[in-house]
């Protein structure tokens, strides 16, 4: 049975890769549907949902279109989740192979490396990285990779240790071929499932962090993003429910279609759930 | 040519209300006794308003400390400690005299002493504004007799019989401070004034408690046994106190402006805009005029044009405000209305950017907010996508308000937002921001913008000395004009604090300094 069909087999993986397909699109179009900046004024302020046929999920306060901060939000959000998520994978990856396959001191360096960010608690380092570095969109991206590569080392590691007895690894040992090449070519390969079922899940992490800093106001202060405009809106939330409310469904969609995807990876991915009747 | 808001009439009514209530008092005779329960936010850090004037140590300071004169609504000089002065002919000798058996809270009798001791020695090393004021043109300060304090000038200064508020001129008891280090002496833990109320428990965190003074010199007053102070860190329970009956007074910026709203419209309840005359914080846009765009009239020009400051009043500050004309707030001495106006005009903002050959797209400004909650944030926001419709490119640079504070005063800054206090005469709070030697590093309350004409200079400082009213208001009058028409600041529009309180509060605000009067004619129907 091929990976598509194991995947397929789990409904919930295929609602979440549905919702993110849309999520996705409304990214990439919101140029061409939302010519005009979600900064800019386009009707009155306030506008309740449908009110006006121009603005079905209303206006905010200052009279911007909510319908086009969510498909902006959107771009903001899937872009540091992406990014942010590569840069830790790139990070917990180096780490964890150079301490997994070597062992011994470099191990014992980098995981006392490695439990120092851990200790910290996450977010409340992204908070103090973001506010020395003042709030741009790379701060935050940097600064939520920062605090999310640790458990990729762990893992990779992790699976490095039991990988490096192997016996292929060690018909690699004898024919000759390097440290660098034995890691890249022959244990990576067999660890790469659940590294990207790890991601898949800390696109979803980065995402709800980059919401609330933004919530925060640490975010970037000219890019539109979900979490701020639920941090706009919630002293209005008695007047004005929909600026708040609208945001905050697309954060729980996007976040859960990806959880949902995790899953669906973990399944098709997962040797031993090859058999499972779906 | 404005158009008239419901949020003005709104004010409106609730200043007609507080002046029918006011009537009514006066017919029905004041009740004694009772608990006037209040909001202290943020929790002050010392009472003793000689060594700091934040808001809310002069709004619980005011109960214990006093000073000359007070201001009316007109801010016409009131009698305070002072009973009456005389002012000689030639501008240069005023004469206080003193209220007859008042007493510092510990028993002692205050005297002139007091006043010079105050004046001479606390103030002038302890109160910056003071210190410029007795500088620049006091030249003796002395008591022919213990009612009497007589302040001799060097030249004429128009605004000094307005120099004796509560903020600005505190009465110290010199028996307790003649001769200390003033910042640490233990006797700003324990504050003894003249005032209506003495402290009787600070509890950090919880309550500032002070209790009726029994030897107060308005005989058979306050009305009001006890006041409370209560210190409620978060904005919502602020609010809730207020439904519940916790507290019977809000006083301006003590609740969320959209909170304001609501309030206003609950039974037994009323509110007014009065109360702020003497301060009329001004909210303004400062533009670094140190280099282009902003070193151009013509560009300051287009943007008061392409801002719609009625939208900002309206959907930002939530109808708490009143479009600014000038650099003057309406409400103060020697304002005119009389000068350039600048109404919402996107075309002809572009157009004076096209005439003035500007490529607006060649410049990106830095907007730096003003770091003080949403509302502002929402300005900055507004502001950015509005200069932003004439081309120029803006990026906002969020500050904390440390960060704010040290931009401005270091002038690295292109666009920031910033409002000030006037207090009643223009050569006190507002000549400042224009002069061109106040043009110094290191507070951000001068004139950073770097505005420099020497007409204006020569203006401000021929009024600030006229010994008659009509010359100062003439050179005045030009002043507003020249700085109008060159955008010296943007000024966008006049706050409103509201005053909302139980209507069984009577006599709550009625002077021009609102809430930190001494309330000794304050009382509470039963």
């Amino acid at each position: 049975m091929n990976f598509f069909k194991r995947y397929a087999r789990n409904y919930g993986a295929l609602i979440g890769l549905a919702i993110l397909f849309v999520v996705v699109v409304l990214a990439f179009a919101a140029p061409l549907i939302f010519p005009v900046s979600p900064w800019q004024s386009v009707g009155d302020p306030l506008l309740p949902p449908s009110e006006d046929p121009a603005f079905p999920f209303g206006t905010d306060m200052l009279g911007r279109d909510i319908a086009a901060g969510l498909a902006y939000g959107a771009r903001v959000s899937l872009l540091i989740g992406v990014i942010s998520t590569a840069v830790a994978v790139v990070i917990g990856v180096s780490i964890g192979a150079l301490a997994g396959f070597y062992g011994g001191r470099v191990d014992d360096l980098l995981m006392r490396f490695t439990e120092f960010f851990q200790t910290i608690p996450a977010f409340a380092m992204a908070v103090v990285l973001v506010a020395i570095f003042n709030p741009t969109i790379v701060s935050i991206t940097l600064a939520i990779a920062v605090v999310s590569w640790p458990p990729v080392a762990r893992l990779v590691r992790g699976e490095f240790l039991s990988l490096r007895s192997r016996e292929f690894v060690q018909a690699a040992v004898v024919i000759g071929q390097s440290g660098p090449r034995i890691m890249f070519t022959q244990i990576l390969p067999n660890a790469i499932s659940p590294i990207i079922v790890t991601a898949s899940l800390m696109v979803a992490t980065a995402i709800l962090t980059e919401s609330s800093l933004s919530f925060l106001g640490l975010g970037d202060r000219n890019m539109m993003s979900w979490g701020f405009m639920i941090g706009a809106a919630r002293t209005m939330l008695r007047e004005a429910w929909w600026m708040s409310v609208f945001p905050g469904v697309a954060i729980l969609l996007t976040v859960l279609a990806i959880n949902l995807i995790g899953e669906g990876l973990n399944d098709a991915m997962n040797p031993h759930l090859r058999g499972r009747k779906g | 040519m404005m158009k008239t808001r419901l949020s003005l009439l709104a004010a409106a009514a609730g200043l007609f209300c507080a002046g029918a209530v006011g009537a009514i008092a006066q017919e029905a005779p004041p009740v004694k006794g009772g608990a006037l329960n209040m909001i202290a936010q943020p929790e002050p850090p010392m009472l003793m308003v000689g060594l700091n004037t934040q808001g809310p140590t002069l709004y619980v300071g005011g109960q214990i400390y006093q000073s000359l004169l007070t201001y009316g609504t007109d801010l016409k000089p009131l009698p305070s400690l002072a009973k009456s002065w005389v002012v000689s002919d030639d501008g240069l000798t005023y004469t206080f005299t003193l209220q007859d058996n008042v007493k510092w809270h510990d028993g002692k009798p205050f005297s002139a002493d007091d006043v010079v001791f105050t004046a001479d020695k606390f103030l002038r090393e302890a109160h910056p504004r003071w210190r410029l004021i007795a500088t620049t043109y006091v030249d003796s300060i002395t008591s022919p007799a213990p009612n009497q304090v007589v302040f001799k000038l060097k030249k004429p200064f128009s605004a000094f019989l307005h120099a004796f508020e509560l903020s600005s001129f505190p009465i110290i008891p010199k028996h307790l401070y003649d001769g200390t280090d003033y910042r640490t002496n233990p006797a700003n833990q324990t504050p003894i004034g003249t005032g209506p109320f003495k402290l009787k428990e600070w509890k950090r965190g919880s309550y500032i408690h002070l209790v009726r003074n029994e030897d107060y010199w308005k005989p058979g007053k306050p009305y009001l046994d006890e006041l409370y102070f209560r210190i409620i860190p978060d904005s919502a329970s602020r609010a809730v106190a207020f439904e519940k009956g916790t507290v019977d007074v809000l006083r301006g910026g003590d609740v969320e402006g959209f909170e304001v709203r609501r309030l206003i419209k609950l039974p037994e309840v009323e509110n007014t805009t009065s109360g702020w005359e003497n301060y009329a914080p001004l909210v303004f846009m400062q533009m670094n005029q140190r280099s282009m765009p902003f070193s151009d009239k013509r560009v300051r020009q287009a943007i008061m044009h392409a801002i719609d400051r009625e939208f900002i009043v309206k959907n930002v500050f939530f109808g708490l405000g009143k479009v600014a004309t000038g650099p003057f707030a309406s409400t103060t001495l020697y304002y005119t209305p009389d000068v350039p106006a600048y109404p919402f005009d996107l075309p002809k903002a572009k157009k004076i950017l096209a005439d003035a050959g500007i490529k607006p797209a060649d410049y990106t400004i830095r907007l730096m907010p003003l770091p003080y909650g949403a509302a502002w944030d929402r300005m900055s926001e507004y502001v950015k996508q509005q200069i932003e419709q004439l081309g120029f490119k803006v990026v906002i640079q969020g500050v904390d308000a440390g960060g704010w504070s040290q931009k401005l005063a270091d002038f690295d800054f292109d666009l920031t937002f910033n409002f000030t206090y006037q207090y009643g005469d223009p050569a006190l709070g507002v000549a400042r921001h224009y002069l061109s030697n106040n043009i110094i590093k290191g507070t951000p309350y001068g004139n950073n913008q770097n505005y420099v004409n020497p007409k204006v200079d020569e203006l401000f400082g021929l009024a600030a000395g006229a010994v008659s009213k009509d010359v100062a208001a003439k050179a005045y009058t030009e002043a507003q004009k020249i700085i109008v028409d060159e955008v010296a600041l943007g000024w966008l529009y006049e706050m409103q604090n509201v005053t909302i309180n139980r209507k069984k509060v009577k006599n709550l605000v009625r002077t021009g300094i609102g809430l930190n009067e001494s309330m000794d004619e304050v009382w509470i129907s039963k």
